[in-house]
C-alpha cells in the first residue's frame, strides 16, 4: 500500500468514528473530556459551534455517533454521547456573553429564510454575525418547525426549545409569523440576495382503504397534523382505545401522547415484523414500558365504520417471509377502537413554488438539489432539512444549514459556489513528561449508565412532564471515562522508528505490526490480529530506516491508551490531539485570506 | 515505565490456543524496563510461544539471576512458578527443582554479565549435566541493570556510549556451548520474532540443556554508533542461513511439507524441527562443522543466527541418572527417603 497521507484531515478525522458519523460533525470527544473537566460552559460552546442546538439534540437526537462510536466494538456498548450532551446543556451557565458578536453596521445583503426549523435557524445563525440582514417567513405563530409542533414537550421540554430558538432569533432575525409564503414569483419580487426555502416536508401521509372518508364525526387522524394540534392546545382528549398504524418515530410520538391524552388501551399496528421497524430502538423501548401494544405483521385493510362512526379496523393478518421479503395472508381480524392515527410517512409538498420560475422539479415532484451547495437550478434559491432531500432529522438539517450558508456567503460575494472553505486540522502533541500526556488514558471498564426515567404512576399527569430525568453526577463521571479520547490520535513518525518493538509487544489490542509492505487485503491477512473490519482503515508508514518494512496499524480497536508511544524509546509514536476545523459561513473569508498553506493543514 | 496497566479490553477479537487461552493469559506485570529495551521484546516472544504451544501456565517455571534481563519473568505468564535468584546463581536453584520435578517445563532468563561473568562456571555444569532447561541469555553487551559497564561479551573495539574502545577478547557463548558439548545451541535476535518464536518453541520441546543466545540491545547504554550490540549493527551484520521451522506433534498439514533436501530432526515428544535453509555443506549435527562455520563468519564481522546445532539422542539429566519416571516430588516422603537403615545398609555394599 502507499504510505497514509495523514496530512490529510480526513485521514484522523476517520478515527474520530463519532464525529465522523455526526452529520454536523460535532467534536464529541473534545466537549466530552470538557464535562470530565467540569467545563460546562465551553462543552456547551463547543457543541452549539456545530450542531447549533446542544439542549435539544441532548434530548432528540436521532444519534448517528453512537451506532459508530469506538466504544461499541471494544464492549459492546457505545459512549452515551447524547446524554452527555444534555449534561452539558443541563449544567451551563449564562453563555450569552460567548455568543457571536452581530455587527451593526449590516453588510448590505438580504436573505429571506422560509420556515422557522432548525435548517432555517441554523443558516440565519450562521449568517447574522456576518453583517447578513434575515427575514424569516412562518405560517405559525411560532418558531423551531417540528421542533415545536410535532416533538412533544415530554420529551422536549419547551423552556429547552425556546431558549436555544429565542438565541438566534435574538441575534436580530426579522421574523414574520403567521406569514405563509404562498409563491416564490412574489417572493423574488420582493429582491432578497438569496432565498433559503427551509419548509420541511409537511404533509402527512394518506391511506386510502375503503370507510376512510365515510365517518360523519373524524376520528382519524394524521399523526404530523394531529401532533400539530396536540402542541397548540386544539387537541387535549383521544378516545381510550387507539390504534396508531405505522412505527416510525411519528408512530412513537403519537401513541405515547395518546397516552397522556386519555388513551388507556394503545396499539402500534405494524405491517412488518420487528426487524423493519423505523422508530429507534430507545423509543420503541420507551412506548413499551408506557404500556403500549405493538403489534406486528397486520396489514390495514379498510376502516370499520358504522352509522357514520368508527368503530373499528380490519386488518389481514400476514406470515412473513424474511428470505423472500414476502407475505402470505393468513386472516382477518377486525380490532374495535375509538381513534385512528395514521403514522405511515411524511412527504414534501411545494405548491407555493411556480413550475415556470427555471427551478427544477426532478424524480418524485422533488426540486433539484446540488448535493454540495445545497443550491436549486435557480442561481441564489437554496434548500436545506427535510426540504431539500425528504425527511431526515434535526442534525442533518443543521448540516445542511450549515452547508447553505457558506453557498449563500459566496452567492453573495461572488465567488463560485463550488470554491468551499476547505476542513484543516490542527494536531498537538499531548505528552506531558516520561508517561504523563494531558489526557486520562486509562481504559475505564464501566458499563454504559442508564438513563432514568420517571415513574410510570406520575408520568401520565401531564403531557408536559419530561419522561428522562438526565445523568446524576455519577453517572456522568463515569460516562465520561467511558470514551476512548479517539481524537487523541497515535501520530507515526517513520524515519525516528529503530524498529524495537516495543509498540507491537505493548499493544493492547495487538493492532500495531511491523512488516514488508503488501496489497491492502495481503496486508490485512498478516496483521498481529487479523484485521477484519474493512470499513476501519489501515495506516500504513513511509519505510522504516533500518529494514525498509513498514508500520502498520489497524484502527479498529485502537483504545487510545497512549501505551506505543509510552514504550517508544525514540518518541516515532506520539499522541496529538486532533482538532478538525470545520469551516462555517463566518470562518469562509478568514479561510480564504489564509489559503495559502495549500494541504489546509498543520502540524505543531 | 508505563502511567498505566495494559488494559483488558473485552471484544478485541484474540484467537484462544487449544486451552481456550488467548496471549493475553500468557502475560504478566507491567515491565519496568526502559522504553525499547530488546529484552522486552524477548519476553513478548516467549509469551507468544508457550501461547502457540498451549502450554499450561501453571506447568511452567521461571527462574533468573540478576539483571534487567534477570527481571524479566516477573513480565511473562504471570501463572507460572516463579523464582528469582542471585546473580550468576540461576542454574544451579534451577537443577535443584528440575532434580524434584521433572513434570514442570522450566525456562531460565539470563544476562550476558550473569551468565559469562559471575555465573560462567554454573552455566558449565549445567550444559555439562544436560540440565532440561530452555537457557535464554539476553545479551547486550553490557551491565545494563548497574548502568552500563562493559560485559565478558563486548567485542574489541566495541565503544561504550562514553570512554575507551573494549580491548578485551569476549566470550562467545555459543562456541564456549559447542565446546562444552552443548545438545541444543542457537543464537537469535530480539528485534526478529519470526526467528526466535520458532527456535524457542524448539528448545521447549528439545530432550536437555537449550541454550539461546538472544542480542538484545540495550537502548540505553548499548544502542549508538560504534557499539557492536545496537539493533543497527545487527541489522547491517546479521548472516540467516540456517532457517528453521518448528512442527508441532499433532500438525496434520506436515505431511505437505516439501522435504526434498531438507534436515529433519525429530524432538523427544514427537514434533520436529525442520532447517528449511542450511548453507551448502552445513550439518546441524556436527559439531566441528558447524563451530567451524561460525567462526569462519566471525571473522568476516558477521553474526550467524537461527538454531545452529542439535543433538536430540544425548541423554538430560534423569537419564543420566536413572531416576524414577514420575517427579520425586510426587514419590511419598517414606520411599524416597526410607530412613537410615537403608542408608546404613546401602553405605555397607560400597565398603
Ligand atoms: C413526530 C416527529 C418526531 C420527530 N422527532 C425527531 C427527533 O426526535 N429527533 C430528530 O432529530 N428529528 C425528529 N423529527 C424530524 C425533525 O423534526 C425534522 O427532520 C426537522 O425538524 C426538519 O427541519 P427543517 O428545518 O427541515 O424543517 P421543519 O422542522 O419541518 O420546519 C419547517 C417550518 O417551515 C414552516 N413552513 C412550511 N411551509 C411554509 C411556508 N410555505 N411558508 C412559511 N412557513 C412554512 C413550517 O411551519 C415549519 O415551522 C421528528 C419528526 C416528526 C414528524
Ligand atoms: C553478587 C553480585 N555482584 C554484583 C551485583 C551487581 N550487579 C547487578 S546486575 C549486574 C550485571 C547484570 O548484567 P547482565 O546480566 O548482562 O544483565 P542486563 O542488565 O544487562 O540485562 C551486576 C554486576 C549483584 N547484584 N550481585
Ligand atoms: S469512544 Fe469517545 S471519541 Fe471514540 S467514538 Fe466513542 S464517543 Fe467518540
Ligand atoms: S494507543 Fe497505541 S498501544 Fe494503545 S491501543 Fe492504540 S495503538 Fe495500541
Ligand atoms: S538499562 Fe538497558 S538492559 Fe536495562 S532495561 Fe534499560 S535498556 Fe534494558
Ligand atoms: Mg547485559
Amino acid at each position: 500500500m502507499e504510505p497514509t497521507n495523514d496530512q490529510d484531515p480526513s485521514y484522523y478525522h476517520k478515527v474520530v468514528d463519532c464525529q465522523w458519523a455526526c452529520p454536523a460533525h460535532t467534536n464529541v470527544p473534545g466537549y466530552i473530556r470538557m464535562i470530565a473537566q467540569g467545563q460546562f460552559d465551553d462543552a456547551y460552546m463547543l457543541n452549539r459551534e456545530s450542531n447549533v442546538f446542544p439542549g435539544i439534540l441532548g434530548r432528540t437526537c436521532d444519534r448517528p455517533c453512537e451506532p459508530a462510536c469506538r466504544r461499541d466494538r471494544v464492549d459492546g456498548q457505545p459512549v452515551a454521547i447524547c446524554r452527555l450532551k444534555r449534561v452539558a446543556s443541563d449544567l451551563k451557565g449564562d453563555i450569552s456573553d460567548r455568543l457571536p458578536v452581530i455587527p451593526s453596521k449590516k453588510n448590505g445583503k438580504r436573505i429571506a429564510c422560509i420556515g422557522s426549523g432548525p435548517s432555517s435557524l441554523t443558516v440565519a445563525n450562521d449568517l447574522l454575525p456576518l453583517g447578513y440582514e434575515v427575514v424569516m417567513f412562518e405560517q405559525f405563530g411560532k418558531p423551531g418547525g417540528l421542533m415545536r409542533t410535532n416533538i412533544p414537550e415530554f420529551r422536549l421540554p419547551d423552556k429547552v426549545l425556546e431558549d436555544e430558538t429565542q438565541v438566534i432569533l435574538d441575534m436580530g432575525v426579522d421574523v414574520r409569523y403567521n406569514t405563509p409564503v404562498t409563491s416564490l414569483r412574489a417572493l423574488l419580487a420582493e429582491g432578497f440576495d438569496s432565498i433559503f426555502v427551509g419548509v420541511g416536508a409537511p404533509r402527512g401521509k394518506e391511506l386510502d382503504i375503503p370507510g376512510r372518508h365515510d365517518e360523519v364525526d373524524s376520528h382519524i387522524f394524521i399523526g404530523i397534523d394531529w401532533l400539530e394540534s396536540v402542541a397548540f392546545g386544539h387537541v387535549s382528549s383521544i378516545g381510550s382505545r387507539v390504534l396508531i398504524v405505522g412505527v416510525g418515530n411519528t408512530a412513537m410520538d403519537c401513541c405515547r401522547s395518546s397516552r397522556r391524552l386519555g388513551g388507556t388501551d394503545i396499539k402500534v399496528m405494524a405491517r412488518r415484523p420487528r426487524e423493519y421497524f423505523k422508530a429507534s430502538p430507545w423509543e420503541l423501548d420507551d412506548a413499551e414500558e408506557e404500556g403500549v401494544g405493538i403489534i406486528v405483521n397486520h396489514a390495514p385493510k379498510r376502516f370499520v365504520i358504522e352509522d357514520g362512526k368508527l368503530i373499528g379496523m380490519e386488518f389481514d393478518v400476514l406470515d412473513w417471509d424474511p428470505g423472500a421479503k414476502q407475505s402470505t395472508v393468513l386472516r382477518t381480524v377486525i380490532i374495535p377502537c375509538d381513534d385512528v392515527i395514521l403514522a405511515i410517512g411524511q412527504e414534501n409538498a411545494f405548491p407555493w413554488i411556480e413550475r415556470d420560475l427555471g427551478l427544477e422539479f426532478g424524480d418524485w415532484d422533488m426540486p433539484v438539489v446540488d448535493k454540495a451547495t445545497m443550491q436549486s437550478t435557480l442561481a441564489g434559491v437554496f434548500f436545506g432539512g427535510d426540504a431539500a432531500w425528504g425527511p431526515k432529522n434535526i442534525i442533518w438539517a443543521v448540516a445542511h444549514g450549515h452547508e447553505a450558508a457558506i453557498s449563500i456567503n459566496n452567492h453573495c460575494s461572488d465567488v463560485d459556489l463550488n470554491d468551499r472553505p476547505p476542513q484543516g486540522m490542527n494536531l498537538v502533541s499531548q505528552k506531558m513528561g516520561m508517561s504523563e500526556w494531558s489526557y486520562h488514558n486509562d481504559y475505564n471498564p464501566s458499563p454504559r449508565q442508564k438513563m432514568s426515567h420517571v415513574e410510570l404512576t406520575k408520568r401520565f399527569e401531564s403531557l408536559d412532564l419530561e419522561v428522562e430525568l438526565g445523568f446524576s453526577l455519577e453517572q456522568t463521571v463515569h460516562e465520561v471515562q467511558r470514551c476512548l479520547n479517539c481524537d487523541v490520535e497515535t501520530a507515526f513518525n517513520a524515519p525516528a522508528c529503530i524498529e524495537c518493538d516495543a509498540c507491537i509487544d505493548i499493544c493492547p489490542v495487538q493492532c500495531l505490526t511491523i512488516t514488508s509492505n503488501g496489497d491492502e487485503a495481503d496486508l490485512r491477512s498478516r496483521l498481529s490480529a487479523p484485521a477484519l473490519n474493512l470499513d476501519q482503515d489501515l495506516y500504513v508508514s513511509a519505510p522504516l530506516p533500518q529494514t525498509g518494512r513498514v508500520m502498520v496499524k489497524d484502527e479498529n480497536v485502537c483504545v487510545h491508551c497512549g501505551l506505543c508511544a509510552e514504550r517508544c524509546p525514540t518518541a516515532a509514536w506520539d499522541m496529538e490531539l486532533f482538532d478538525l476545523q470545520i469551516p462555517y459561513a463566518a470562518s469562509a473569508n478568514f479561510i480564504r485570506i489564509g489559503a495559502m498553506s495549500p494541504s489546509g493543514a498543520s502540524r505543531s | 515505565m508505563p502511567s498505566i496497566t495494559k488494559p483488558l479490553i473485552p471484544l478485541s477479537p484474540l484467537p484462544k490456543n487449544d486451552l481456550g487461552l488467548t496471549i493475553r493469559d500468557y502475560e504478566g506485570q507491567m515491565s519496568t524496563l526502559c522504553a525499547g529495551c530488546g529484552h522486552d521484546s524477548v519476553t513478548a516472544a516467549i509469551v507468544h510461544a508457550f501461547w502457540e504451544l498451549s502450554t499450561p501456565p501453571h506447568m511452567i517455571a521461571k527462574l533468573s539471576g540478576i539483571g534487567c534481563s534477570s527481571k524479566t519473568p516477573t513480565y511473562f505468564v504471570r501463572g507460572a512458578h516463579g523464582f528469582n535468584s542471585a546473580h550468576g546463581r540461576m542454574v544451579p536453584i534451577a537443577t535443584g527443582a528440575i532434580a524434584a520435578n521433572r513434570e514442570l517445563t522450566y525456562i531460565g532468563i539470563s544476562g550476558d554479565g550473569d551468565s559469562l561473568s559471575i555465573g560462567l562456571g554454573h552455566l558449565m555444569h549445567g550444559i555439562r549435566r544436560n540440565v532440561k532447561l530452555v537457557y535464554v541469555i539476553e545479551n547486550n553487551g553490557v551491565y545494563g541493570l548497574t548502568k552500563g559497564q562493559m560485559s565478558a561479551s563486548a567485542d574489541i573495539g566495541s565503544r561504550p556510549k562514553k570512554g575507551e574502545a573494549n580491548v578485551l577478547a569476549p566470550i562467545d557463548p555459543v562456541t564456549t556451548a559447542l565446546s562444552l558439548g552443548a545438545t541444543f545451541i542457537a543464537r537469535s535476535f530480539s528485534g526478529d520474532k519470526e526467528q526466535l518464536v520458532p527456535i524457542l518453541k524448539a528448545a521447549i520441546a528439545h530432550n536437555g540443556f537449550a541454550l539461546i543466545d538472544v542480542i538484545s540491545p540495550c537502548v540505553t547504554f548499548n544502542d549508538h554508533e560504534g557499539s557492536t550490540k545496537s539493533y543497527k549493527f545487527m541489522r547491517d551484520h546479521e548472516v540467516k542461513e540456517v532457517e528453521t521451522d518448528f512442527v508441532p506433534i499433532r500438525t496434520e498439514i506436515r505431511a505437505k511439507i516439501p522435504t526434498d533436501g531438507a534436515i529433519e530432526v525429530t524432538m523427544h515428544d514427537g514434533s520436529s524441527v525442520r532447517f528449511r535453509s542450511v548453507p551448502e555443506g552445513y550439518d546441524p549435527h556436527d559439531r566441528m562443522k558447524v563451530e567451524e562455520y561460525i567462526r569462519d563468519r566471525q571473522s568476516r564481522g558477521e553474526i550467524v543466527t537461527g538454531l545452529l546445532y542439535v543433538d536430540e539422542s544425548a541423554k538430560e539429566l534423569h537419564e543420566l541418572n536413572a531416576t524414577p519416571a514420575s517427579a520425586l516430588a510426587k514419590i511419598p516422603y517414606a520411599s524416597l527417603c526410607p530412613g537410615s537403615a537403608v542408608l546404613a545398609s546401602m553405605q555397607e555394599d560400597f565398603r
